[in-house]
């Protein structure tokens, strides 16, 4: 178990390292110069020759990048084009946010989907499977955003239930944190649930129809523990994937709901990063973001090996 | 034969898939018994019915099967009680041993958890009592190092081995029968001879009838004392073993008795049985076999013949049982 956990921190450390140099690469291919944006109607020849200097973009390439990977390292992700500031400091102030949006999220994703999918599952065929069936659909065809705009005219302005937008920390106020990210939450995790009630119901239904499920129904066990037992554990083990699929897309795909919601989270500020040009910021918030999805998968892996005694022993 | 003091016995056994017109008729009006300490071979081909109508029997069909008929295991028809009744019962009476060891085990569970499931539930075990019954069933099915096995996951073990534990599980209850639905076809002949002798000898030991399910007509002239022929979801013959053997009534069990090779007789040919078993969806009119018939007797393509006793304790249903 713990070699099958090392090799795994291994890999992600590689994939990481390969992540900030298609990162890197991509950044410096985006035509559009951003020192000429950065200095904006203050465009002089000699402000401009020297912000290029001081930022390093008259380097060769190279040396730019290993010069990046060696501050990176360090914590170090360079400065704002925008605003001077750190984009460590940045990174860091926009991460609350988003982690407790995918997080409440996903909850609200697992609360709908392990029930709905399961039941399902267990109805194969009959009515009740039919609804779960069509709902899901209809939640998997529905795009987050649009269901974040509808929610926030019900909610917000005919209701006036919750307010339409904005962020308030958790660890600042608990309460108000809920009724604020109670909308793009439910936007988000109500489609993130739909996709993963389709993989609960068919992951569950194939466990059903199993020989080891028959086995467990030979041995007279209650219905209650073959379900569980041998039927839902069996199938955690596909199902485990496509939530740690969703947790990683969560974290770091949550762009246009963000801005709807305006909650300053990573995806906003990918967004306003790739509109300013700001490449520190945007390579700074894309790598976060590629780290984010290796922890995730990392997660996901040691899980796996913790269902599946037979992942661990290869 | 008699149904009261059968172990398990199946009276006029119907399985249905589907309705209306695209009805799948699987079981058709299957009877049968097993006495206390006895074997029964239930053979045919893939799709004839033989496992549908033990399974079916038992509970185990699909949930999308209707089943009708009576099975009495020890005199209690299985199919009049109420599911909870039905899974007590079965966990207790009735011990299973699957075709395919390595997918009828549950991957994710170790060996001794697998086995102290069932003992827990139907003994009122605890935990410790049911390990070591767990570590006694290991022994008597003849895994080495038992104590070892039990933290296993199945697929640290080999075939045989896997195969052994589905026994283990399956009499670990001490059920008054044993169901073995194809526990050979999946090993290699070495495995298979010996777990046929594991059988054989707890059978001995504990007085258990044995319903055995297989396409192996050797494999069941072997160990059954009592053999079924199925075919298209009916019974055609049934008898004795050696008399099956010596004076096979149906033209269906000499076709089978013909396709199968035999040692120092490797120059002979095997007759195989031409043609493919009836579709369950679109049976014949007159009798299930006819269209592969070697005899096909005019009589046969528009009625069924019933199934009759051709000598006491011999049944067969056929019209040509003089033309032997």
């Amino acid at each position: 178990m713990l070699r099958f956990t090392l090799l795994r921190a291994g890999h992600a450390v590689v994939v990481l390292l390969g992540v900030t140099v298609v990162v890197f690469a991509l950044v410096h291919l985006v035509p559009g110069d951003p020192v000429r944006v950065a200095l904006g109607t203050r465009f002089t020849q000699e402000s401009y020759d020297a912000l290029r200097a001081a930022s390093g973009l008259d380097q060769p390439l190279l040396t730019q990048y290993v010069q990046y990977l060696g501050s990176a390292v360090t914590g170090d992700l360079g400065v704002s084009f925008r605003t001077g500031q750190p984009v460590t400091t940045i990174l860091l102030e926009r991460l609350p946010a988003t982690v407790s949006l995918a997080a409440a999220a996903l909850v609200i994703a697992l609360v709908i989907a392990f029930p709905l999918g399961v039941f399902a599952a267990t109805r194969h065929g009959r009515a009740s499977d039919t609804v779960v069936r069509v709902a899901s659909q209809a939640g998997v065809s529905v795009p987050d955003f649009w269901l974040g705009i509808m929610f926030i005219l019900l909610f917000s302005v005919t209701l006036g239930w919750l307010p339409p937008s904005g962020y308030v920390p958790l660890t600042e106020d608990p309460l108000e944190w809920a009724r604020r990210v109670a909308m793009p939450a439910l936007a988000v995790g109500l489609v993130s649930g739909a996709i993963l009630t389709r993989f609960v119901r068919s992951a569950v239904l194939e466990s059903l129809g199993s020989d080891h499920a028959r086995t467990a129904r030979a041995k007279g066990l209650r219905a209650r523990v073959v379900l569980l037992r041998h039927v839902v554990r069996n199938a955690l083990v596909p199902v485990v994937t496509v939530i740690g699929v969703q947790a990683a897309t969560l974290l770091g795909g949550i762009i246009v709901v963000e801005v709807v919601f305006a909650w300053p989270g990573l995806g906003r500020l990918t967004y306003d990063a790739v509109a300013a040009r700001d490449y520190p910021v945007l390579q700074g918030s894309v790598l976060l973001v590629a780290a984010l999805f290796l922890l995730v998968s990392f997660l996901v892996d040691v899980l796996y090996g913790r269902i599946d005694p037979r992942i661990s022993a290869r | 034969m008699s149904t009261t003091t059968a172990a398990l016995a199946v009276e006029d056994l119907h399985v249905t898939i589907g309705r209306g017109a695209r009805v799948a008729r699987i079981v058709r009006g299957v009877s049968w018994s097993v006495q206390p300490g006895q074997t029964l071979g239930v053979v045919g081909e893939s799709g004839s019915g033989k496992s549908m109508s033990v399974l079916a029997a038992t509970g185990l069909a699909p949930a999308t099967a209707r089943v009708e008929g009576r099975a009495f295991l020890d005199g209690t028809d299985l199919l009049g009680l109420g599911p909870g009744e039905l899974r007590r019962t079965r966990g207790r009476g009735l011990g299973f041993v699957f075709q395919d060891p390595m997918t009828s085990l549950n991957p994710l569970l170790t060996v001794e958890r697998q086995i102290t499931e069932g003992i827990e539930e139907h003994l009122g075990a605890t935990r410790r009592a049911a390990r070591t019954r767990a570590l006694e069933l290991l022994e008597m099915v003849g895994i080495p190092d038992a104590a070892r096995r039990l933290e296993a996951y199945p697929h640290q073990m080999s075939g045989g081995m896997r195969q052994r534990v589905m026994i283990a599980i399956a009499l670990a209850c001490e059920p008054t029968m044993l169901v073995a639905d194809e526990p050979t076809t999946a090993l290699d002949v070495t495995t298979q001879a010996q777990i046929l002798d594991i059988v054989r000898e707890l059978q001995e030991r504990i007085g258990m009838g044995v319903v055995w399910i297989s396409h192996d007509l050797g494999v069941v002239g072997g160990l059954a004392d009592e053999v079924v022929v199925m075919y298209g979801g009916q019974v055609l013959e049934s008898a004795g073993v050696q008399t099956l053997h010596d004076a096979p009534a149906h033209p269906y069990t000499r076709g089978l008795l013909g396709a199968r090779p035999r040692l120092g007789r490797l120059r002979e040919e095997l007759v195989a049985i031409p043609g493919a078993p009836p579709d369950p969806r679109a049976l014949p009119g007159g009798c299930v076999f006819y269209e592969r018939c070697p005899i096909k007797a005019e009589r046969c393509a528009h009625e069924v013949p019933p199934l009759a006793e051709v000598a006491p304790g011999h049944l067969a249903r056929t019209f040509c049982t003089e033309e032997r």
